[in-house]
């Protein structure tokens, strides 16, 4: 697939700036957290992003989703990157919505996957337990009852946890903390008994929380897959989210570059245009090479998943490592160029760069997925 | 015939004359051990190559190149790397430089006169752009050239102009109206440097080599036909080529930053492997696969993954080109990261060979070691040649931000 828009493709992104930029521009987060809002977004407008077709992207017609691909997802989620618009696009359109439609039964997709496409349901996916990123450090665990299991232990970082319609739970039912097998997923009620829900609040503003469970006890059909081998479904869950992780990072960092410069060309000093000092114009120069070649492997990862090539997790990797490094290092930048002003809340760039950070460390930062490329690429 | 026909013709009788004409010896470049090509292999490969234009496939027929289409020049590439060879080398200042500035500013009898001869490799070029005095500015150079009747008399001095010393003829920027605002008087002419008057002293650069070269002038002649384009209207071919250097030297770079084609083809299905990392095993050693130094290591990966983001940057620059959609992302990002990377590279090859990159020459280390070592201070020239780097995001800076002067 080419790294240029398909006529479809630009479309889609031109009716997504559009609506973001008019329903969720970022005056729409800052007044979700400055009225502490208990979920951090609007339903209503989730539901009017389902009518666009936005909440099943990635989901079978059969189910009411519109059928695309992370190429058209990343769109999206580039958009909401420039706005930071706080939609459960990862917990829900992503991470649920893949986690169920790969690895739920009939019964389960039929009673989840519509409620994702029409936007009634929220799904939240909990699988981290430590503050550094591990996909299969899950002590969480699942053990057997009789007509079931009990689940006990606890998850923090739950995006959209609060709030949300249905909890997917990685837990472990056989194996080690740490060990890919013998994790396995759960659809679970979040008014069980024994679950407790706690907000925590984010630098990013971002509903996100704690869970406890309690020995709860849930009945056998909750099993998402096969027992066990939950890591199956789990790893297509963290990729397309680390993937769509990068282009959020990456519209974060048009967003920011593009916001910078136009300060560059608008602050004067010693009575001429800031922009006009070669400390910050080649600085400028520097990063703007460094927004381009991050577009390029943004793109490129979105379509290699679409197109199932192998050793695809080289790419999703680099996206995320890239991604992370310039989003981080150009709201540095953007906040030193806007000198004081840049410290203070009310301009937005403390805003950007406290998404971005929590984008950069969700689903490993760039230490861990350099890491991870250099072992596919067999070093 | 519809299209696919033709270019499916042309594919098998490409190849009956590849079969026939390519020296086995210059073929399966990495495995051919046992047939070390001979001084006659490379002649005669290099005149089969000419005699079809294949030197310089894109340019029309009536000017000696191959007067392939895009679609031919992609098969063309295809089935010379299909048999493990390369198109014989000709002097890329007349092929990526000169060659299309004449297509766009040069006269019929000019392009006809010279594009032939840098097919074939008759003639070698070199560019006398930069003088002592005038570097990154050279819009102040100072070599003169003065009209006398048909000729034109040049005085003055050219410096680091590599290859001169082998070179044939120059593509030369000299000041014709020194009363003109500077960027205002300058002309770009072409003359034969066998002549009296020209002197050429070779430069010892810190790789040991003497790639380039100091020149003198001293009323040296031009034929007027040699002038391309207007009398004082030299600068803006100057800059067009420049941007031509930038993008050969994006791609091209010593040592090459670009990734090999296999690495940025999209749908390879073996494993991939870092040439880097794997000729870093015997140094650093390494425990189930994983190298020893952590540090090394990681410095490997972001070269790497670099290297990866910006072979995928030049392939959607140039799809994004092919579809019209706005203008691919400009010459001197490309030169500028790609001659970053490179010394990058160098710096990463030094740190992991450790004391045995320090060879100079001779007994002690492996011709691969010597190599490294030398390529590692060429590399230092990666980011001064055809523009500095800070040159570079200067040009960004206004051209494509847009920001103030
Ligand atoms: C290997 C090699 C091959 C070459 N081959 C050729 C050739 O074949 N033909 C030819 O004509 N030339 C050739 N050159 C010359 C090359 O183009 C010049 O060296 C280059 O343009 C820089 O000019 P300079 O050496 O005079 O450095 P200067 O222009 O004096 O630069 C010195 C330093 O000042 C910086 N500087 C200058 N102006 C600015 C500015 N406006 N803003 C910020 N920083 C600035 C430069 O970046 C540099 O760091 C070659 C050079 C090398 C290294």
């Amino acid at each position: 697939m080419s790294l240029v828009l398909s006529e479809e493709q630009h479309l889609l992104k031109q009716t997504a700036a559009e609506f973001i930029s008019e329903h969720s521009p970022i005056t729409h987060l800052r007044a979700m957290r400055d009225t502490a809002d208990p979920i951090g977004f609007s339903k209503d407008l989730w539901k009017e992003m389902a009518e666009l077709g936005w909440t099943g992207i990635l989901l079978p017609e059969q189910y009411g989703g519109s059928e695309l691909g992370m190429a058209e997802l990343g769109v999206l989620l580039e958009e909401c990157g420039r706005t930071l618009a706080p939609y459960p696009f990862l917990s829900t359109a992503v991470m649920g919505a893949t986690a169920i439609a790969l690895g739920g039964n009939e019964k389960q997709k039929s009673n989840i996957l519509p409620g994702i496409s029409s936007g009634e349901q929220i799904v939240a996916v909990a699988f981290q337990e430590n503050p550094r990123f591990a996909p299969y450090a899950i002590s969480t665990s699942a053990r057997p009852s009789d007509d079931g299991f009990i689940l006990s232990g606890q998850k923090a970082w739950v995006w959209d946890a609060c709030g949300a319609d249905q909890l997917i739970v990685a837990a472990r039912t056989s194996g080690e903390p740490g060990d890919r097998r013998g994790i396995s997923l759960f659809l679970v009620e979040p008014s069980c008994q024994g679950i407790a829900i706690t907000k925590t609040q984010m630098v990013d503003s971002r509903n996100s929380a704690r869970i406890e469970f309690d020995d709860v006890i849930i009945n056998s059909e909750a099993l998402v897959g096969e027992l066990n081998e939950g890591a199956e479904i789990l790893d297509a869950v963290y990729e397309r989210c680390t993937t769509a992780l990068a282009a959020e990072l990456f519209g974060i960092s048009q967003e920011i570059f593009e916001r910078t410069l136009e300060y560059l060309k608008t602050r004067e000093q010693f009575g001429t245009l800031i922009g006009t000092f070669q400390a910050l114009k080649h600085r400028a120069a520097d990063l703007f090479c460094e927004v381009e070649l991050t577009h390029s492997i943004v793109l490129e990862a979105l379509r290699a998943i679409d197109e199932d090539r192998p050793y695809r997790e080289r790419l999703v990797s680099a996206a995320k490592a890239r991604a992370s490094d310039t989003a981080s290092r150009v709201c540095r930048e953007a906040l030193q160029m806007h000198g004081g002003i840049g410290m203070t809340d009310e301009v937005d760039i403390g805003l950007f760069m406290k998404r971005a950070k929590a984008a950069e460390i969700a689903l490993g930062d760039s230490s861990f997925h350099r890491n991870r490329f250099a072992e596919v690429t067999g070093f | 015939m519809d299209e696919e026909t033709i270019l499916e013709n042309f594919r098998n009788e490409l190849r009956n004359w590849l079969e026939a004409n390519c020296p086995k010896a210059l073929r399966d470049s990495a495995a051919n051990t046992k047939n070390s090509p001979r001084q006659e292999d490379h002649a005669a490969w290099l005149k089969a190559c000419a005699s079809r234009g294949y030197t310089t496939p894109t340019w029309p027929k009536e000017y000696g190149g191959g007067g392939l289409s895009k679609e031919e020049h992609s098969i063309l590439l295809e089935e010379i790397d299909r048999i493990g060879t390369h198109i014989a080398p000709v002097s890329f200042f007349g092929t990526s430089m000169l060659g299309p500035v004449l297509l766009e500013f040069g006269s019929e009898a000019q392009k006809k006169e010279h594009m032939p001869k840098i097919t074939s490799g008759e003639i070698q070029w070199c560019q006398g752009y930069s003088e002592p005095g005038a570097g990154s500015d050279l819009a102040s150079l100072q070599t003169r050239a003065v009209r006398q009747g048909n000729d034109f008399i040049i005085n003055g001095s050219k410096i680091w102009t590599t290859g001169a010393h082998h070179a044939d003829w120059m593509f030369c920027l000299v000041r014709t109206d020194p009363n003109a605002p500077k960027h205002d008087g300058i002309s770009f002419i072409l003359f034969d440097l066998h002549q009296p008057g020209v002197t050429i002293s070779p430069l010892m650069l810190i790789s040991g080599q003497s790639d380039f070269c100091q020149v003198f002038f001293e009323d040296v002649k031009a034929k007027a036909e040699n002038l391309v384009g207007e009398l004082n209207a030299g600068w803006t071919i100057a800059k067009r080529l420049l941007q031509h250097e930038r993008s050969m030297l994006s791609g091209g770079m010593p040592g090459g930053a670009r990734p090999s084609k296999k690495e940025s083809g999209s749908q390879k299905a073996t494993a991939p492997r870092s040439y880097l990392a794997e000729s870093a095993r015997p140094y650093l050693g390494e425990e189930g696969g994983q190298l020893n130094d952590p540090i090394l290591r990681d410095q490997i990966a972001q070269y790497e993954l670099d290297s990866l983001c910006f072979g995928l940057s030049l392939q959607r620059s140039g799809q994004e080109a092919k579809a019209g959609q706005g203008p691919g992302a400009a010459s001197s990002m490309f030169k500028l990261y790609a001659s970053e990377m490179n010394k990058r590279r160098s710096e990463l090859v030094m740190s992991i060979q450790g004391a045995s990159g320090l060879g100079w020459e001779g007994e002690g280390f492996t011709p691969g070691e010597l190599f490294e070592t030398r390529g590692w201070l060429r590399s230092k020239g990666n980011s001064i040649e055809g523009g500095t780097s800070e040159v570079q995001l200067n040009v960004i800076a206004k051209r494509v931000l847009g920001l103030p002067d």
